[in-house]
Formats: structure tokens, sequence, C-alpha cells
């Protein structure tokens, strides 16, 4: 009984939450299908058709879906070496202050999401694909420095201890003892990782980050909706290729 | 030390082949430095030093004046409702649109335990539509809608709406048939509706995960609503574009503080939601 009431008094808050929500927006969504605003909207909608494929825009739509590319390749890349050196701190390694601040770092570092950290690289590197590089470099960095220290925790301790015990320095004894274990997980977290920045970098642009982002931003704001539709049918293919990519991979190889 | 001494060196039989990756590795990347005008030099450079310094020294203490804060506040409160409103129109879509995609209510499938060929070929377009609602990022679609409907949180919540009612009508299907079949089946063979047989045979089965689903869901809605004001959508996204581009750096600090706060509660809340009802 008292589970019950329990459940009904949860079920009527998110519906009084629910309610809330929509009053305090004040949205007036029957406006949206009031007097000219439908038409208005439709008109807006059918300005992007037909998507201009002029051979000029198509080339600089590969360029900016391979700067996109370059982007999130770079900057995950960057993100693991980063992540690397700091979870070798995070996974207590090399002494407990060094542990809870390099925590404290990666916290940090991964609770700023991607296009705040764009629009911050955008007033220290100025704007451009650079930009878009750090910050995704940057938030992955936190995002893989916890992975890979949670790795590094988990990974026995036996064979590095067994080239300790022969006399082996402790650098030799992590590189052929211990890396070996956990490099196959860094590998297989950082890829993961890639696949999603790739669909972050397409985005990041619209700070000023470079890539496609930033061409659909741009042509919006010049009302150039046909050339935006081309940018927007661009990102459409490329998530729908890293979906198909890393779902083959995953069925190859997992 | 790593290597003690050339002839140590030569016996690490992988070292050969690692070299070779690794400069086959930057062969391939040195493209991508140079797209991305990789060059660390530019974050030295005197100017942008200047100017990011000058932005960083403003970092502390954090805006704290009565005006400010409860702008944020309102902007917090915003930017959960973006959230709540959307998912809640999300359901609308995604509901009828997961009962038309999933295999679980196939009627052709009761003889040979297989839907029909056309049957599935019915439901492909409703599987096409669900991979394009959420093939586009929220923020793309915010960015079309502010440009549509006007600034402020309306093109927030539609962006929101239709991204994750492709997200979730893709999920609620798949639910529906990962639960066991027989009930909805027995249910239809004896003749009901498929609509009965989705309530009394799918629903009370399904509901504990669809309803988990759905809470992880809202929460990762509000890390999204975040970050939508970048666009002009409202909340505290468009707060915080505001105070970087004034190089109000305190500013920027207390809304960060306020965004880890929010994402920290929409967690705990959404633990909490889940362990209650689900």
């Amino acid at each position: 009984m008292s589970r019950r009431l329990e459940a009904l008094l949860w079920s009527s808050a998110i519906i009084a939450a629910l309610i809330a929500s929509f009053v305090y927006l004040g949205m007036d969504l029957l406006g949206l299908f009031r007097g000219d605003s439908p038409e208005q909207m439709l008109s807006y909608a059918q300005s992007f058709f037909p998507p201009e494929t002029s051979p000029d825009w198509l080339s600089k739509i590969a360029r900016g879906a391979l700067e996109t590319l370059a982007i999130s390749a770079i900057g995950t890349l960057l993100a693991a070496l980063a992540g690397a050196a700091l979870s070798l701190f995070a996974a207590g390694r090399l002494g407990r202050i060094a542990k809870s601040l390099s925590r404290l770092l990666l916290n940090a570092l991964r609770s700023v999401p991607e296009l705040v950290w764009a629009a911050l690289m955008v007033l220290a590197a100025g704007l451009g694909p650079f930009a878009g590089t750090l910050a995704i470099a940057l938030h992955t960095a936190g995002v893989l420095g916890r992975l890979f220290a949670e790795a590094l925790e988990n990974t026995p301790t036996a064979p590095a201890q067994a080239l300790r015990d022969a006399g082996a320095g402790p650098v030799a004894a992590f590189c052929y003892g211990t890396l070996p274990n956990v490099m196959p997980q860094w590998v297989a977290y950082s890829l993961y990782r890639w696949e999603n920045n790739i669909r972050m970098a397409a985005v990041l642009g619209f700070v000023g980050a470079g890539g496609l982002g930033q061409m659909l931003y741009v042509t919006l704001s010049l009302f150039q909706q046909p050339r935006a539709m081309t940018v927007i049918l661009a990102m459409i293919i490329m998530v729908l290729l890293v979906d198909a990519l890393s779902a083959w991979l995953r069925a190859r190889l997992g | 030390m790593l290597l003690a001494s050339p002839a140590a060196a030569s016996r690490d039989p992988a070292a050969l082949p690692r070299l070779f990756i690794t400069v086959l590795a930057v062969a391939v990347l040195w493209p991508g430095l140079v797209i991305t005008e990789f060059a660390p030099a530019t974050l030295v450079d005197p100017r942008n030093l200047d100017v990011f310094s000058r932005f960083l020294a403003g970092f502390w203490p954090p805006e704290t004046s009565p005006e400010f804060l409860a702008l944020l506040g309102k902007a917090t409160l915003e930017t959960l409702a973006m959230a709540t409103a959307g998912l809640a129109l999300a359901l609308l879509l995604a509901i009828p649109l997961s009962l038309l995609a999933s295999r679980a209510l196939s009627v052709s499938a009761l003889l040979t335990g297989r839907p029909s060929r056309w049957a599935s070929a019915a439901r492909y377009p409703v599987r096409l539509l669900l991979i394009l609602l959420r093939s586009i990022p929220e923020i793309v679609w915010a960015l079309l809608f502010v440009r549509a409907v006007g600034l402020g949180p309306t093109a927030g919540v539609l962006a929101i709406a239709i991204t994750y009612s492709g997200m979730l009508g893709k999920v609620y299907a798949e639910i529906y048939e990962s639960v066991d079949q027989r009930p909805a089946r027995a249910l239809m063979q004896a003749g009901s509706s498929r609509l009965a047989a989705f309530f009394y045979g799918v629903l009370p089965a399904a509901a504990q995960e669809l309803m988990s689903y759905t809470i992880y869901r809202w929460e990762c809605a509000v890390r999204a609503s975040v970050i939508m004001g970048f666009v002009g959508a409202g909340g505290l996204g468009q707060m915080i574009d505001l105070s970087i581009r004034m190089f109000a750096g305190g500013e920027v600090v207390s809304i960060l503080l306020t965004f880890l706060v929010l994402v920290l509660l929409a967690d705990q809340l959404s633990t909490l939601l889940r362990r209650r009802l689900a």
C-alpha cells in the first residue's frame, strides 16, 4: 500500500513539474499553428530546397568535412596523450596528493561541455579549427583520463612486480609489465570517444571553431538556405557513415 | 632507466615494428595537423595571451551580486523547464512512432513467427523517419528553429522534442521487442486488438525499463539544454555566451559553477526517481 502511495506521489510530482515547465516558459505552442505563422515556417522550410550542388560549393563542403574529421582525430589523439599522463597520477601511482589533485583536474576538464571549452578557446587561440581541436582535447582528456585510470587500477600487478623483482627499473617495468595489459582497453576507449567527437566537432563551429558547423552558421546568417541544406546533408551523411562503420567494426572485432 | 645500454635496446624484439607503426601514424596524422592549423605558438602569442590572461584574471572572485544571482536563478529554471517540456513533447511523438516501428505487435508474425515481408516494408519508412529525426544534432535544430520561431526557449524546446523523439522512439520500439512476446501474442490470437495487446501484454513487462530510459534521457536533455543557448535558445547557455563575449570572467565562473550543480542535481534526481519508480 505504502509503495503504491509513494509511486502515486512521485507521479503527481512529475506531472506537476511538467505543467510548471510549460507555464514557466509561457510557450505559445498553439500560436505556432495560428494566423500566418504556419505559412511563414513552411516558406522558410521551402527556401532550403533544392540544396545547392555546384561543384565549387561541394568542394568547399568536402574541405569542411575533412576539417571536421581532422579536428576530431587530432583532438582525440591529444586527449589520449594527456589522459594517459594524468591517469598515472589519478591511479595513485605517484602519491596520494597527486592522486586527489589530478582527479579534481580530470573532473573539472570533463564537466565543462565541449561547446563552452570551444567558446573559451576561441578567445585563447583565435577563430578557426585549432580552437575546436583544443576544445575537444580538453574535454576528452577529462573523460579518457578517468577511464584510463580505472583500467590501470584494474590491471594485474604481477607482471610489473616480477620485472621489478628481476631488477628492472620502474619505467621499464611499467612499459613492459603494465602497458601491454592496459593498451587494448586504452585504444578501445579512445576509438569510442573519437566516434563521439566526430559528431561534436561538426557542431563546435557554431562558436567559431571551424569545420562544418562554422559553414552552417555562416550560411544561415547570410540567408543562404540552399547552401546550408547541403551542409546539413553532409553532416547527416557523415554521422550515418560513422555509425555504420563503427557498427561494422564492432561486429568484426567484438 | 628504460634502456640500460645500446645492447639492451637491441634485445627488444618488438622495437622495429613499433618504430614502423609510429612513423606510419605520424605520416598519416601530419595532414591532420596542417588542416587543423595546429600551432600551439598562437596560445602564447602576446596579443592572444594578453586578452586571455586579462579574462582569466577576472575569474576570481565569482560574481555574486543579487541582481546577477536573480538572473542566474531565472536562467537555471528556464533550462530545467526547457528540458522537461522538450522531453514531454518528444514523448507525444515518440510513443505513436515506436508503436508503428516495433515488430512486437505484428499480426503477420503470429502464424510464422516472423513478420511478413510487406509488413516489414511498411515499418521501414517509420524507422527511417526515426533515424532522420535523431541523426541531426539537437543544437542544429535549435539553430534552425531560432531563425524560424525567433530567439528564446521555444526554439530549444522544439529542438529537444525533435531529436529526442527519434532517440526515444527507436529505443522504445526495441524495448517492446525485448520483453516476453508470449502474452501479447496470446491476446492477439484470442482476438484482442493490437492496442489492447500492447496495454495488457507488453506494457506491464516493459514499463520499468521504459521509465528508467525516459528518466535517463531527461538527464541528457538537461545537459543538452544548457548548451542550447549558444545559438540563442535561452537558458544558461545564452548567459554564458554573453558573459564570454563581454569578457566578464567572474560571471563565467558563477554560471559554470551553477551548471555543475545543476548537472549533479539532475544526476541525483534521476538516480532517485529510477530507484523509486522502476
